[in-house]
């Protein structure tokens, strides 16, 4: 069932959703990501959240016209009206009042979410059918969708998709560095305002398929998780697009394989596993790979002055040092060097000293520099120049034993 | 309105509404000042995997149980929000934004998935609360006051709001004066030898008792609110700190009761049947006050 979902085998209903979602998926990445670089990440939660009032009132409208209340498009349009008045009413708080841009989110995300909540209450008392199709928009439910919703969905995915792609470049610059920009003759206003409009649009399509408490969860994660990935904008923008593509894609066919669950859910959940892995095993950026980077270092730092120490012929208390150079059969348990361990303490300690030499040395100012008790001075030095330095120490001294 | 009416049915949520939205404005006022608002915002998100977890874990809706539950997860959010900031070198902002929707999303998949038809525990009820519902069965009048009988029949949500209040009320005054230096120059704070993470810590756990607190009751959207409307309202009004509290409480009274009371009998004024949402008409009511001291608040400009 689940494989028959993820392979578009359900259905020409569950096909387009599981499309719908996909592309919604990557929309929802490409575009965060232009958020997430501008820091901005939390607006969305606002805008998310103000789309409740516009839906109960479109509602509402219908049903007092006579129609039925549970038009999509309607509904969307009427989502999109009072997430944009929310929006105005975040960036108004925070330019024209002294309340930050955080309070701002917070108030008006509470306020306009609260006043939805008044009007379900409204939509509940007026006894009119079809109000179970406004409680799916909470948490997204793709059970059940007319086969209109889902080409919706689809369509406005692969519209929202375009516009990333469209804009891309400007956005880039614009959420670097907005002075920049200004400079290079973008219009750093309608660049915002076409983010947040792409933003609004992400959050209105999304509000069927994710639910509108979850649908900044997919304009947050996956450029969070295609951070670790990269250090380029444009391969953020790519990842997290996939990254988005793949949680809805995966999350709505596990949603169609299993009706009762709320979709919302489960695409979020998705993209918070792949966050995960980002995290873990990410090869730059990642815990692990910085795990091993930062045994690799403790190792090497050991190593070296437990040879300076046995050149010098100085008594090794730290076990880890001790363990380190028995392991490379450079020392013995008791902390008396090999053959091997005196060959290689000798070279750390003329290394050290040809070090000490070149750091008196003005000449050498730039090259000393590097100096971080590990790097080799063979790798910043010309044999010419380390030649002139052993001149000032002499020749090789033994190792005492 | 008679006694006969209002004490049964509409004190006891007025005063839970008025307690819960004192407790919740109360921590509000540093978390603003500290830009930390969505603080609020995210632990009243993670409050429901807590809650559900709690459930499944003892298998009965008990009050210690689900509040302990629900701190838990706060503390798990606030170390993860750190552990990814830190460790990933993510904006705070993005980081939170990972957190709790991923949280939540559990919360609500968890609460799907087991079996909780048995007991009053849905995520609608978990955003929006049941204000209305804390009704007093064993008053007759206001002479129900005075009788214990009647008193051992008042909802539990009320004592356990008012201890939480108070708590709260207490630990305000007790460490005043090193929560208002550390929120305004942290620095400064530090040179004078006050443990500054650890009051950093305990502000957003006494938040996170007030939102566990408030939440048993009004559900969550109050929360947010309150964490946020009255403060910031009242940050609009004053410059000074002991001020700010004070109008802070006073708004968050003032919408308390006020969107009880429009939420409860606007309506019938209007001529429709019935009530609409209590929580929702109450955030809606702080949030016209915030507009109101935003277009005309005396400390509204930024300096």
């Amino acid at each position: 069932m689940f494989l028959d979902a993820l392979t578009f085998q359900l259905g020409y209903n569950a096909s387009l959703v599981g499309l719908g979602a996909a592309l919604l998926g990557v929309a929802a990445g490409a575009t965060g990501t232009f958020l997430f670089l501008r820091k901005r990440a939390l607006v969305s939660d606002a805008i998310s959240h103000a789309t409740l009032p516009g839906v109960a009132l479109a509602f509402i409208a219908m049903s007092l016209a006579g129609f039925d209340g549970r038009n999509l498009g309607i509904l969307l349009a009427g989502s999109a009206v009072s997430a944009a008045a929310g929006l105005i009413a975040v960036q108004w708080l925070s330019s024209q009042t002294r309340l930050s841009e955080d309070a701002a989110i917070g108030a008006v995300l509470s306020v306009f979410f609260g006043f939805g909540i008044v009007l379900l209450t409204v939509i509940q008392n007026m006894a009119t059918s079809g109000q179970a199709g406004l409680e799916g928009l909470l948490l997204g439910s793709t059970a059940g969708m007319l086969f209109s919703d889902a080409v919706l969905i689809a369509a406005g995915g692969a519209a929202a998709l375009a516009l990333v792609l469209v804009f891309r470049r400007p956005m880039t610059i614009a959420s670097f560095d907005p002075g920049y920009a200004r400079s290079a003759g973008i219009d750093v206003g309608r660049t915002d305002l076409i983010m947040m409009g792409l933003v609004m649009g992400v959050t209105v399509i999304g509000l069927k398929v994710v639910g509108l408490i979850l649908i900044v969860a997919l304009l947050i994660i996956p450029p969070v998780a295609a951070r670790f990935w990269t250090e380029r904008a444009d391969r953020v923008a790519l990842i997290a697009g996939g990254i988005g593509g793949v949680s809805g894609w995966v999350g709505a066919a596990i949603s169609a394989s299993t009706p009762n669950l709320p979709t919302g859910p489960i695409i979020v959940l998705t993209a918070f596993g792949l966050f995960c892995a980002s995290l873990l095993f990410a090869p730059a950026r990642g815990l692990v790979a910085a795990g091993f980077r930062h045994r690799r270092f403790q190792r090497g730092v050991h190593i070296r002055q437990g040879l300076l120490s046995l050149a010098q012929g100085h008594p090794i208390y730290e076990p880890l040092t001790i363990r380190l150079l028995t392991a490379e059969r450079l020392a013995r348990a008791d902390g008396v060097a090999t053959d091997d361990g005196r060959a290689r303490a000798a070279r750390a300690l003329r290394d050290e000293t040809r070090w000490q030499v070149a750091r008196r040395t003005p000449e050498f100012e730039l090259a000393a520099a590097r100096y971080d008790g590990l790097t080799q001075i063979e790798d910043v030095l010309t044999p010419d120049q380390i030649a002139q330095i052993d001149a000032q120490i002499g020749p090789p001294k033994g190792v005492p034993a | 309105m008679s006694g006969a009416d209002f004490v049964p049915f509409s004190l006891v949520p007025l005063l839970i509404g008025c307690l819960a939205a004192v407790a919740c404005a109360l921590p509000g006022n540093f978390l603003i000042l500290r830009r930390q608002a969505l603080i609020g915002d995210a632990i009243s998100h993670v409050v429901l995997p807590g809650i559900v977890m709690a459930f499944l874990v003892t298998g009965t809706i008990a009050a210690i149980p689900m509040l302990i539950g629900a701190a838990a997860a706060a503390l798990i959010a606030v170390a993860a929000i750190e552990g990814i900031r830190r460790f990933g070198r993510i904006e705070p902002g993005a980081a939170m934004g990972v957190v709790f929707t991923s949280m939540f999303a559990a919360g609500v998949l968890i609460l799907e998935l087991s079996d909780t038809s048995g007991v009053h525990l849905d995520v609608e009820h978990a955003l929006y609360g049941n204000l209305e519902s804390l009704i007093w069965l064993d008053a007759t009048g206001w002479a129900s006051l005075t009788d214990p009988v009647a008193l051992a029949g008042l909802p539990p949500e009320l004592g356990r709001i008012a201890v939480v209040a108070l708590l709260i009320v207490a630990l305000l005054a007790l460490f005043w004066r090193p929560l208002a230096i550390s929120t305004f120059d942290e620095g400064f704070a530090a040179t004078l030898g006050l443990p500054v993470g650890a009051i950093g810590l305990g502000l957003v756990i006494v938040s996170a008792i007030a939102a566990v607190a408030a939440f048993d009751a009004v559900g969550s959207i109050i929360v947010i609110a309150m964490f946020i409307c009255p403060p910031a309202a009242a940050r609009l009004v004053t410059d000074r700190l002991v001020h700010q509290v004070l109008w802070s409480v006073a708004f968050a009274l003032i919408s308390a009761v006020l969107g009880y009371v429009l939420a409860g009998y606007g309506p019938l004024w209007l001529g429709f049947g019935n009530s609409v949402s209590a929580a929702g008409m109450i955030a809606t009511v702080s949030g016209v006050i915030l507009a109101l001291t935003a277009i005309a608040g005396p400390k509204r400009r930024r300096i």
